[in-house]
């Protein structure tokens, strides 16, 4: 598939048929197919597409990054008319950094953690003749101002890990653009900041972009973002490009099924959960099941958690263990002084909610804002400082964290992490995942008893009992996800707290893994509370929303009416920093034959 | 603001290593008591009858209760008292100081000869993996570690002195011809340096230069396979691949960015390498009449000459203590994040 500007005089980056394959241990593995696409001058593309789809491989080869295993075997790269497949290694490094750079996703391990930020800008310069000892510091002080850094002159001396992941964020940007290079390659810049931090990081690269009239690369696995700030989109699958063309036609006239699928699986504001699954899939656009049980206002509450405080003490303050309840009391007197460093800072701070039976309930917030710390003692994992969490009428809280495991409400309140690899033991099988619970707390005993009850929980979160005695290494996010699902409702739990159960997936991975959760709730009569910071995705599964912020409640209400109507000012600008995703329907995705829920 | 954290928290790991100290004292005596062997039985003689090996036993002490025996033994440490040798009727103190630098001039050469080969190797087989020098680099760890210190010691005897006659004869620090030089620092080399002698200075080394590779062949494979593995994880790290899609020169990148990620475990690895080298360094002590602490143990563990042990284990110990000290220290200038975690 070739896609030729039209204007070819533009063309700054020309990647024509690229061909890249990695020797692996099974022997080799064609990692892109044919790959085509250009970057005009000022120009910004994004290249979008989930997980294994080669977008990150075809711009390491452009930079000569690829590993040692992998290998460009044929097509061309040019550069302003230079070839850089022909350049050697010594063109490439002058090339690198000075004519074309790169930024890298997770910031915060993308910078030398031993060495001044300011020093890692001066290195780059120096490196390209950009400054000299002389005049470095200056340079480099002037690039984290550029960036928007404030006390730029302080800020050269700290270390990344004294930096917030978007600051670091901003110090790789100062980095890759000290040199002023014609072209930025950006592979998934802002995965993993928050959404406010997104924005400000996107907002500045486009505006430097545009000052420096610098053509950009975006890679990214979000079609909002690339939908947001892109002029076109080239759109990978499995190595290959599938589909290429402007924003604006890309996404409302889409072709190819994949692009297709990824644009149903994007959450939007007014998407329905149904709508996300791809068009093949037979619930695609019916209506997600309803809960079976009734939430009647006079019922007791499922779970009640009253003025609920978790403090911990900052660093340099006087607060030993003995202070912790005394100081706890000072703060309590005074509001608004816990994170101005009074020794003690409270991550949930008198936090109260009431959850009822079969009702599923949104945390969220930024990174910070307590809603882990929050979920994290409704759990049971940690001890909150002070306040009581209620459930079914029992203070759970009387039992301490480290004892709960015997608790007789163990099974009652059950858990879903976030990261679905971290959160399984790598040593055990799925089977022995799912096991696990069954055998130490419901106490299964015997082969045959426990098979069933595991094959039963498998086929419910539709789990293929072939891949039972597979080890987490060999499952695919999606599976491995089910895995950590089937885990926690094994106990059959009246509330299952779901920690960002999403955020490591794809997003066609992440619209199954969603309905999959709706279809259980009604299927079981779950309560859940679901803590994500993306509002969009808390809306499709959420019937009530609690916004949180610096350990408080900001605002909570019903989910539609907080993401449509937010009072807060903080919802409001958390909600207005979410990339509109919005391709105007009648397209490829018939969204208009939805039928409303 | 930093800087004061920082010297706060060295002076909080220099009292940590207070009770370490006690606690060694309490464990070496209750150790070196629970020896086999009666020590007065040893000391009597072969012809001793009971009625004199009881005196005996009354005159060191042994008769009394051990919590007694304790508080003597506290008492006389406070002074600075280890004890008397019952083989050599030395005070302990003076023997171990005396023979303490011999031992650590030996193991600093060989620590300098073993890092000055282990660092480049690890560093040069870790940028080139499966190259001809990752294999020289798994051949020589290999080798060093797989052949006994008293063979590669007798080895490079038969060759450089026996063979070449290049090395001066392994009879201890310093050949016969030569007066030691004044006593200031216990290290010859250094002492003749200080006294200006430089033809004793090369005597010294000449006789350190043998024994010293022996050992520190011995050292080289977890220096430099720590090496290799620490430059390995930081060269495969997300901040080595930002430094290169910026352009850095290689030199900078594999140096600035990569070792010195990588040297932080390997300083660790340095410190645990030292402690073990000088307390096991017997074999190349013997095999080169050198002597040292290592050999002065092991005779008056054979003669059941309990305070002699118990002198050398404490030292062994309490260097021990320092020297982790030392590497802590070094741990918390070198790496900045030491500190907030902690």
């Amino acid at each position: 598939m070739k896609h030729t500007l039209d204007d070819p005089q533009t063309a700054l980056l020309d990647v024509r048929n690229l061909q890249v394959s990695f020797k692996t241990r099974r022997g080799i593995v064609i990692a892109l197919h044919d790959v085509s696409f250009e970057v005009g001058r000022g120009e910004m593309i994004g290249i979008v597409g989930e997980s294994g789809s080669g977008k990150s491989v075809a711009s390491y080869a452009v930079l000569g990054l690829l590993d040692r295993a992998g290998s460009v075997d044929g097509g061309d790269i040019e550069y302003g008319g230079m070839d850089l497949r022909a350049a050697r290694e010594s063109e490439m490094r002058d090339i690198r950094g000075r004519e074309i750079s790169m930024i890298f996703q997770n910031p915060r391990v993308s910078l030398n953690p031993i060495r001044r930020v300011g020093h890692q800008i001066e290195d780059v310069l120096i490196a390209h003749s950009q400054a000299t000892r002389l005049n470095a510091k200056e340079r480099a002080i002037a690039m984290l101002d550029l960036v928007k850094i404030r006390e730029p002159e302080k800020r050269y001396h700290t270390y990344p890990f004294e930096m917030s992941g978007g600051m670091c964020q901003r110090v790789v940007i100062a980095l890759a653009l000290a040199c002023k290079p014609e072209l930025l390659i950006a592979d998934e810049p802002t995965t993993g900041l928050d959404v406010t931090t997104q924005k400000a990081v996107m907002d500045l690269l486009v505006d430097l972009a545009r000052a420096r009239n610098m053509a950009t690369i975006l890679i990214t696995h979000d079609l909002g973002v690339a939908s947001a700030y892109c002029n076109r989109i080239v759109v990978m699958e499995k190595g290959r490009v599938v589909e290429a063309g402007e924003t604006g036609t890309l996404f409302t006239e889409a072709r190819h099924p994949y692009t297709q699928k990824l644009i149903r699986a994007t959450p939007r504001r007014t998407s329905r959960l149904r709508q996300l699954l791809s068009a093949a899939d037979p619930r695609a656009d019916t209506v997600a099941p309803e809960r079976r049980i009734d939430i009647s206002a006079d019922a007791p509450p499922l779970l009640a958690v009253k003025d609920l405080v978790k403090s911990y003490p900052v660093a340099g303050g006087v607060a030993g263990p003995g202070l912790l309840g005394r100081a706890t009391r000072l703060v309590r007197g005074t509001k608004g002084e816990a994170e101005e460093g009074a020794g003690l800072f409270n991550a949930v701070d008198h936090v109260s909610l009431d959850l009822r039976a079969g009702e599923s309930l949104g945390l969220v917030g930024e990174s910070g804002c307590g809603k882990s710390t929050l979920s994290s003692i409704i759990a049971r994992l940690i001890d909150a400082t002070s306040g009581t969490v209620e459930f079914e009428g029992v203070d759970l809280t009387a039992t301490p964290a480290s004892d709960f495991a015997r608790s007789p409400h163990r099974p009652a309140v059950q858990m879903v992490f976030q990261d679905p690899t971290e959160s399984l033991n790598p040593r055990f099988t799925a089977f022995q995942s799912i096991a696990d619970p069954l055998r130490r707390i419901a106490g299964v005993k015997g082969r045959q008893a426990l098979g069933a009850k595991v094959e039963e929980l498998s086929a419910k979160v539709g789990l293929p009992s072939a891949l039972l005695g597979r080890f987490p290494h060999q499952l695919s996010g999606g599976q491995k996800a089910r895995v950590g699902i089937a885990r926690a409702i094994a106990l059959d739990p009246r509330l299952l707290i779901l920690d960002e159960p999403t955020s490591a997936l794809d997003v066609s991975v992440q619209a199954v893994v969603l309905n999959l959760l709706a279809d259980l709730r009604a299927e079981l009569g779950m309560s859940y509370i679901f803590v994500s910071h993306d509002l969009t995705v808390v809306r499709l599964l959420c019937d009530r929303v609690i916004v949180m912020r610096q350990g408080k409640i900001v605002e909570q209400g019903a989910a539609d009416a907080i993401l449509d109507r937010p009072s807060d000012p903080y919802t409001r600008s958390l909600i207005d920093a979410i990339p509109h995703f919005q391709p105007v329907a009648g397209a490829a995705a018939p969204l208009s034959a939805a039928p409303p829920a | 603001m930093a800087r004061r954290s920082k010297s706060a928290l060295v002076g909080r790991r220099l009292l940590q290593a207070a009770p370490s100290v006690v606690g060694i004292i309490i464990v070496t005596f209750l150790l070196t008591r629970a020896l086999p062997g009666d020590p007065a039985v040893y000391f009597a003689g072969p012809a001793a009858d009971e009625n004199s090996i009881a005196q005996i036993r009354a005159s060191l002490g042994l008769d009394r209760p051990l919590h007694e025996q304790f508080i003597f033994y506290v008492g006389d440490l406070l002074q600075g008292d280890l004890g008397k040798s019952l083989s050599t009727g030395q005070p302990v103190l003076d023997e171990i100081l005396s023979r303490l630098p011999a031992s650590l001039e030996l193991t600093l050469l060989a620590l300098i000869f073993s890092i000055a080969v282990a660092l480049p190797l690890g560093v040069l087989a870790a940028t080139r993996p499966n190259s001809w020098i990752d294999q020289l680099c798994r051949i020589v760890t290999t080798a060093g570690v797989s052949l006994p210190t008293f063979f590669t010691g007798l080895f490079l005897v038969y060759v450089f002195y026996y063979l070449l006659g290049l090395a001066p004869a392994p009879m201890g620090r310093l050949n016969i011809a030569f007066l030691p030089p004044d006593p200031v620092t216990g290290f010859f080399t250094i002492d003749a340096l200080l006294a200006g002698d430089l033809e004793t200075f090369w005597a010294a080394i000449g006789q350190l230069i043998l024994p010293a590779i022996t050992l520190g062949l011995f050292t080289l494979a977890p220096i430099a396979r720590m090496t290799r593995g620490a430059m390995l994880q930081a060269l495969g790290s997300e901040f080595i691949r930002t430094a290169r899609a910026a352009g850095l020169p290689r030199r900078k990148v594999v140096l600035t960015y990569g070792l010195g990620n990588a040297v932080l475990p390997v300083v660790t690895t340095l410190g645990m390498v030292f402690s073990f080298m000088l307390g096991s360094n017997v074999l190349v002590e013997k095999v080169f009449a050198w002597p040292g602490i290592g050999s002065y143990a092991i005779e008056a563990l054979v003669a059941s000459d309990y305070a002699a042990v118990q002198g050398f284990v404490l030292t062994m110990a309490i260097l021990f203590v320092v020297v982790n000290l030392a590497i802590d220290i070094v741990y918390t200038m070198i790496d900045p994040r030491v500190g907030i975690e902690g």
